[in-house]
């Protein structure tokens, strides 16, 4: 079932957190909404599933206005961050609670908990208590206990938050095939970059209570539509130059920048791996010193300071950087391979750094 | 579609559920005691057994002479105004034997006596449970103004002496008060009657249900409603499926104490009772009558009775307070992130 809110205003005390969202989610996806925290992400997707309500705007379900209609009356599943089981049921009726409110027989009950606990590979843990279960297996209780009623739309917040390295990689691999095999058009709200990309069809992506962009995985890191999305996804190089007649300088290197039109100061970003190291100087490069280098596993970080830009840093692989053999204090040159320009807009904070958030 | 198995072993920043806090506390006294005992052989035989026994100090202990001093204290204290009290209470009570003790009970006046603390505390009791569950549940799942003025009203009644609860009774529903003449002229009589004196044990009670669910309903927070309304329950269902199983041990002592003060009341009920034999005296309120004619023993064996309620009380209370720890201590990694 499509979800579609329209216009969505949110004020909590006078204090705004959405501000004219409007989304469409298409039936059958699993959406990401991604953002720092305090972007309004969890607000929106409670407003989805009807737990708290708009000061303004519109949710369709499926096309149909479900504004009027209580969280009771949606018929969505929901996993809340901190699953929300209920602490004196055992997992079986945990399970059994949506259809057991909507008295359905005893035996049809049974045969749909036995079906969804085989689902979340939870067979044999059917009378034990919640507290008696580890965080991933609480977890997939409160997915199973979510999809009882058989919901047309699946709504998770920060799904994977409560858990630990390794059991959340093998809980997204999970959520991912389950949602393939199920198709029930899914939202979760996550601020962690890495978790919205590996799960999600498209990621919609927030900042102080709007929508930034919203686009498959590959859109939004390749194709950033503003300065927040492009230091948002990944660490960032900032230089401080202006844009004329379609091309932006910075000090007395030029790029093309065809989207910006007329005259005006802007922002040129590079990520850390399109910024090129040489030894010698080659046409279109600047000079810098190598600060350090730092071995991150399969990458290696350059910190580099260049005279009027600052710090900035450099991601190469294993085999580039032993073939650079840099070392603090060298001097070298820096090319950028691929910029993006964005004009400064008015009122703009330039508080983040190089190595973004 | 598989998980792996450890995923199931894995337990999130829980420590494993099988060691309850005694046994680990134990275990780390044991293993911090370690290193004396293995620095014995330098000492003598007769001071290395009292090394293996006594534990490491902590660095927020007391010396021994000030920490004896101190619980000598204070057991002399608790003995000279609790233990020395009540066993006169049981010494005074059957003196006289066990069949004089049993006599001044079985007085119709005493029999009239617990007919009416036992139907109070019945009245009184059950509607202070429900007051007391609709006042936590407004103050702690919505947001409205004077919730502040709301939760301070809650504990008046412990902050003004019940002898004014009892005045203020008079004062709205006696002969010469408010609400006085109307009640006359419908032939209904509050003050001097056991409507009076069920609503002073009501207004001096009421706190103790109240105040005992507002911290653990708020500490609970609302997910768990959060979920059961978007899976599909009403209202009621919600309360009698998700919200009372979770808060029904605190409910419980909270009525346990409400109970032991329901039936124990003195000042405010001294004051609307009117004190008629047989019609409107209470328990403790016969004790007092009987004890100011010097009929002492019959006087203390009333009061054993009461004396009694005070015991079932405590061990209820420690029952519940043990099982609310238990539910407290499962309910606890759930919160932790």
């Amino acid at each position: 079932m499509s979800i579609e809110v329209r216009g969505i205003h949110k004020a909590f005390d006078g204090h705004p957190v959405l501000r004219d969202v409007s989304l469409t989610i298409p039936d059958g996806e699993l959406v990401a909404l991604l953002g720092p925290s305090g972007c309004g992400k969890t607000t929106l997707l409670r407003i989805i599933a009807g737990l708290e309500v708009p000061d303004l705007g519109e949710v369709r379900h499926g096309g149909e206005d479900v504004s009027a209609r209580s969280a009771r009356e949606r018929n969505v599943g929901v996993v809340f961050q901190h699953y929300a089981l209920f602490r004196h049921m055992t997992v079986g009726e945990n399970v059994a609670f949506a259809l057991r409110v909507r008295r359905r027989s005893r035996a049809e009950t049974e045969a749909r908990v036995d079906e969804l606990l085989a689902l979340v590979q939870l067979d044999g843990l059917r009378h034990r208590f919640p507290h008696q279960l580890s965080g991933g297996q609480r977890q997939r209780v409160a997915l199973a206990r979510a999809l009882a009623a058989s919901p047309r739309i699946l709504l998770l917040d920060e799904p994977f938050g409560a858990l630990d390295a390794r059991v959340r990689q093998e809980l997204r691999r999970w959520l991912r095939r389950l949602h393939d095999e199920l198709h029930v058009t899914s939202v979760f709200v996550t601020h962690d970059q890495e978790e919205a990309f590996e799960v999600s069809d498209r990621v919609v992506l927030m900042n102080a209570g709007r929508v930034e962009q919203v686009g498959t995985p590959a859109q939004v890191f390749e194709e950033p539509a503003s300065p927040f999305v492009m230091r948002f996804l990944g660490a960032v190089n900032v230089f401080r130059g202006h844009v004329d007649g379609g091309h932006a300088h910075v000090r007395d290197m030029t790029f093309a920048a065809p989207g910006v039109a007329g005259r005006t100061p802007a922002h040129v970003f590079v990520r850390p791996h399109e910024l090129e190291i040489h030894r010698s100087a080659v046409p279109g490069a600047f000079a810098a010193r190598v600060d350090r280098v730092v071995p991150l596993g399969a990458a290696v970080r350059i910190e580099l300071c260049a005279p009027g830009h600052g710090a900035l840093e450099v991601e190469l692989d294993h085999r580039a950087s032993e073939a650079l053999a840099l070392a603090p204090g060298d001097p070298v040159h820096l090319s950028p391979r691929r910029v993006r320009v964005f004009p400064v807009r008015e009122g703009e904070s330039d508080s983040l750094t190089a190595s973004g958030l | 579609m598989s998980l792996p198995a450890d995923s199931a072993v894995l337990n999130p920043g829980h420590p494993p559920r099988l060691s309850p806090d005694p046994s680990t506390g134990s275990g780390r006294a044991a293993a911090a005691s370690a290193p004396r005992t293995s620095s014995a052989p330098r000492t003598s035989g007769a001071s290395r057994a009292g090394a293996a026994r006594a534990l490491p100090r902590r660095a927020t202990e007391d010396p021994p002479a000030v920490r004896h001093a101190l619980v000598a204290l204070a057991l002399l204290f608790l003995a000279l105004l609790v233990l020395l009290p009540a066993a006169t209470v049981l010494v005074e009570a059957l003196r006289g034997g066990v069949a004089l003790w049993w006599k001044a009970l079985s007085d119709p006046d005493a029999l009239a006596a617990i007919r009416l603390t036992l139907l109070v505390a019945a009245i009184a009791v059950p509607l202070n449970a429900l007051f007391g569950l609709a006042a936590a549940w407004s103050v702690t799942r919505f947001r409205f103004a004077g919730k502040n003025l709301l939760v301070s009203l809650i504990d008046l009644p412990f902050g003004v002496s019940p002898v004014i609860s009892g005045m203020v009774t008079v004062l709205l529903f006696g002969a010469q008060g408010w609400f006085g003449p109307w009640l006359a002229e419908r032939g209904i009589q509050v003050v001097f009657a056991v409507p009076g004196i069920v609503l002073a044990t009501v207004f001096v009670t009421f706190p103790f249900v109240a105040r005992e669910l507002i911290p653990f309903m708020q500490a609970q927070g609302t997910e768990e409603e959060e979920a059961a309304l978007v899976l599909g329950a009403s209202g009621w269902q919600i309360l009698t499926r998700v919200t009372l199983p979770n808060v029904k041990w605190s409910l419980l002592y909270g009525v346990i104490l409400c109970n032991a003060r329901a039936m124990g009341e003195f000042g405010a009920v001294s004051v609307v009772s009117g004190h008629i034999r047989g019609r409107t005296n209470t328990l403790p309120l016969h004790v007092e009558i009987l004890h100011g004619e010097y009929a002492f023993q019959a006087a203390f064996a009333v009061a054993s009775l009461l004396f009694l309620l005070a015991l079932v009380t405590l061990v209820a209370k420690k029952t519940l307070e043990w099982s609310q720890r238990r539910a407290r201590r499962e309910a606890a990694p759930r919160s932790t992130p």
